[in-house]
């Protein structure tokens, strides 16, 4: 009786476990069939060479270069600001700063990551925008840097929290040979710490980055939905996120060519993530237990 | 100067130059949410918690988005937590070193950084067109409870991880079968960990907007929803709504919903961080 119960709740735990499984297959699935159909009307050479992204106009072009010129353009704005600043305040707290200051301060640039993501898109829109506006006169209403800029602070504590553990995990004696020979603490970040966390660190910009290409409602919000190829970023764009979203708003019917295009932009989005998401997995797992 | 005095200066400038950075986020955080604050917080009022939505501003309140927000927690948390949980259970006690479990490894941690609104495509033609559940809150809870898995998951697994062996050790010497050591000793003994991460992945599930609107959640609803398959709105739908409108009165609309949105979404995350440090101090291993 006991080892039929035993027996049973193992299989049902199997199950729970399955339903990610199922997930990843399922995403796959959906976004491959829609695609395969989707590719099977649009030429996928017109797909990746064509540099106009027009399926909702009369005439239509179906070239995703301009979503992803978008996408790269407010990816690489967060990153440059996000990468800097949330570095720092990794070598800050792990070297210089008193140990209570650490504890203390974590859970509060945490909460940067727990506010909702269309806060941050009002933010951008209704705060750093008019604001940026100032400093650059021809900056147009809707546009790449302010979204690009609210999105980095938004990754600084993805940046810091995995950083800061791999900065961590670098034995104390490394640490103390450098203090022995006379170097100061910045020295001993840059000579000896942050290289020999290098793998860490690559890691959390990996996750900060494939973090910031699925980023929707703040783009959605302030970066506008004019797909353009370029990469000034004081004028309007649209990342592959934001079509999806507006083309979710709109009514376009199920069954449509229109319909199917947001599955090919998915598909590109998880190709992308994806490959980022196994390359941070596979330096995390292989550079582990170096120290250990 | 000497070389000494200019490293001297060198560390002290990156110390000062640190602190600006730990700092810089949050003050701006700090100055976007008094900016929010002096735009909406007269706008919070009976009327506005308890109205319809409505075309014009002064008369619109977030009556149906709270209910919706609330419909949408709920069931999440009810499909989220015992899967999440058992899922981890799974892969911390049962699943044997073999390949499979590695796969399931590797693929958590892929789950957990894809985009939301990927989930969003899935949700929609999975639970909204597949099992034709249609855009209705049920869909959308089912949606969210597979975005918020992963969390829940990794959160679990650390949980059950910090209980020590020797705990599971005595209770199989007691006799006890796996079953009744995890429910009995290990469970209990890890419940602050697993509430700290089951409120964080609710909190996340409340703020997400994306995948909501690709499965067809709509910003004016003009009820509450009553069963799990009348259509929705929720909160973040609806400020992301206010905002795209050119009309002034609809931004003090939204910088008032945001203003109740954040409290929820920091109260939760004040609640979790509460029960993570009490936890840490009570267990003391």
């Amino acid at each position: 009786m006991l080892r039929a119960k035993e027996y049973i709740i193992e299989k049902v735990l199997f199950l729970c476990a399955l339903i990610t499984i199922l997930t990843t297959i399922g995403i796959i699935l959906v976004l491959s069939i829609e695609a395969v159909i989707f590719f099977s009307e649009v030429s996928i050479i017109d797909f990746v060479t064509d540099t106009q992204w027009t399926p909702l106009f009369t005439k239509k072009h179906f070239g995703i270069l301009p979503l992803l010129s978008g996408t790269m353009l407010t990816t690489l704005i967060a990153i440059a600001v996000a990468l800097p600043i949330g570095l720092s305040i990794a070598i800050y707290l792990n070297e210089f700063s008193p140990k209570g200051f650490r504890k203390s301060i974590k859970p509060l640039l945490e909460l940067l990551a727990a506010v909702p993501t269309v806060v941050y898109g009002f933010f951008a829109l209704m705060v750093v925008t008019p604001f940026l506006q100032m400093i650059i006169p021809g900056l147009s209403g809707f546009n790449a840097l302010s979204a690009g800029m609210v999105m980095g602070i938004m990754i600084i504590p993805f940046v810091t929290s995995l950083s800061e553990d791999a900065l961590f995990a670098v034995p104390k004696s490394l640490r103390e040979a450098s203090y022995g020979m006379g170097s100061t603490r910045l020295q001993t970040s840059f000579n000896v710490t942050v290289p020999a966390a290098s793998s860490g660190i690559i890691v959390s910009v990996i996750l900060a980055l494939s973090r910031a290409i699925g980023e929707t409602m703040i783009v959605a919000i302030a970066a506008g939905q004019q797909p353009r190829l370029t990469f000034d970023p004081t004028v309007p764009i649209e990342t592959i996120t934001a079509y999806i979203v507006q083309v979710s708003l709109g009514d376009v019917q199920h069954g449509t060519l229109e319909y199917r295009t947001i599955f090919a932009a998915g598909i590109t989005l998880f190709i992308f993530t994806f490959i980022l998401n196994n390359i941070s997995f596979f330096i995390r797992k292989k550079y582990q237990q170096r120290y250990e | 100067m000497n070389n000494a005095k200019i490293n001297k200066a060198k560390d002290k400038a990156f110390q000062m130059w640190g602190i600006f950075c730990t700092f810089l986020g949050l003050v701006l955080l700090a100055v976007f949410i008094g900016a929010i604050i002096k735009d909406g917080i007269l706008r919070i009022d009976w009327q506005f918690l308890t109205s319809l939505p409505s075309r014009k501003p002064e008369n619109a309140g977030i009556l149906t988005a709270m209910m919706g927000s609330l419909w949408i927690l709920g069931l999440t948390a009810i499909v989220a937590i015992p899967l999440g949980i058992g899922a981890a259970i799974y892969l911390e006690e049962y699943s044997k070193k073999s390949r499979f479990a590695s796969l399931l490894e590797i693929n958590i941690s892929n789950l957990a950084g894809v985009p939301s609104i990927i989930y969003g495509l899935l949700g929609l033609e999975i639970f909204v067109r597949l099992l034709k559940f249609g855009p209705s809150v049920l869909a959308g809870s089912f949606t969210l409870s597979l975005l918020i898995l992963p969390i829940i998951i990794v959160a679990t697994r650390e949980a059950i991880k910090a209980v020590p062996k020797t705990i599971k050790e005595a209770s199989f010497a007691m006799g006890a079968t796996k079953w009744q050591t995890m429910w009995n000793q290990i469970l209990p003994a890890s419940f602050g960990g697993i509430l700290t991460g089951v409120i964080l992945a609710l909190s996340r599930a409340v703020g997400e907007t994306a995948p909501l609107i690709v499965i067809g959640a709509l910003a004016y609803v003009p009820f509450t929803p009553s069963s799990p398959m009348d259509e929705f709105s929720v909160l973040p739908i609806q400020i992301f709504n206010w905002v795209s409108r050119p009309q002034h009165g609809f931004v003090i609309n939204a910088a008032a919903a945001i203003i109740i949105l954040l409290l929820v979404t920091f109260t939760m995350n004040a609640i979790a961080v509460y029960f993570r440090n009490k936890w840490q101090k009570k267990v003391n291993w």
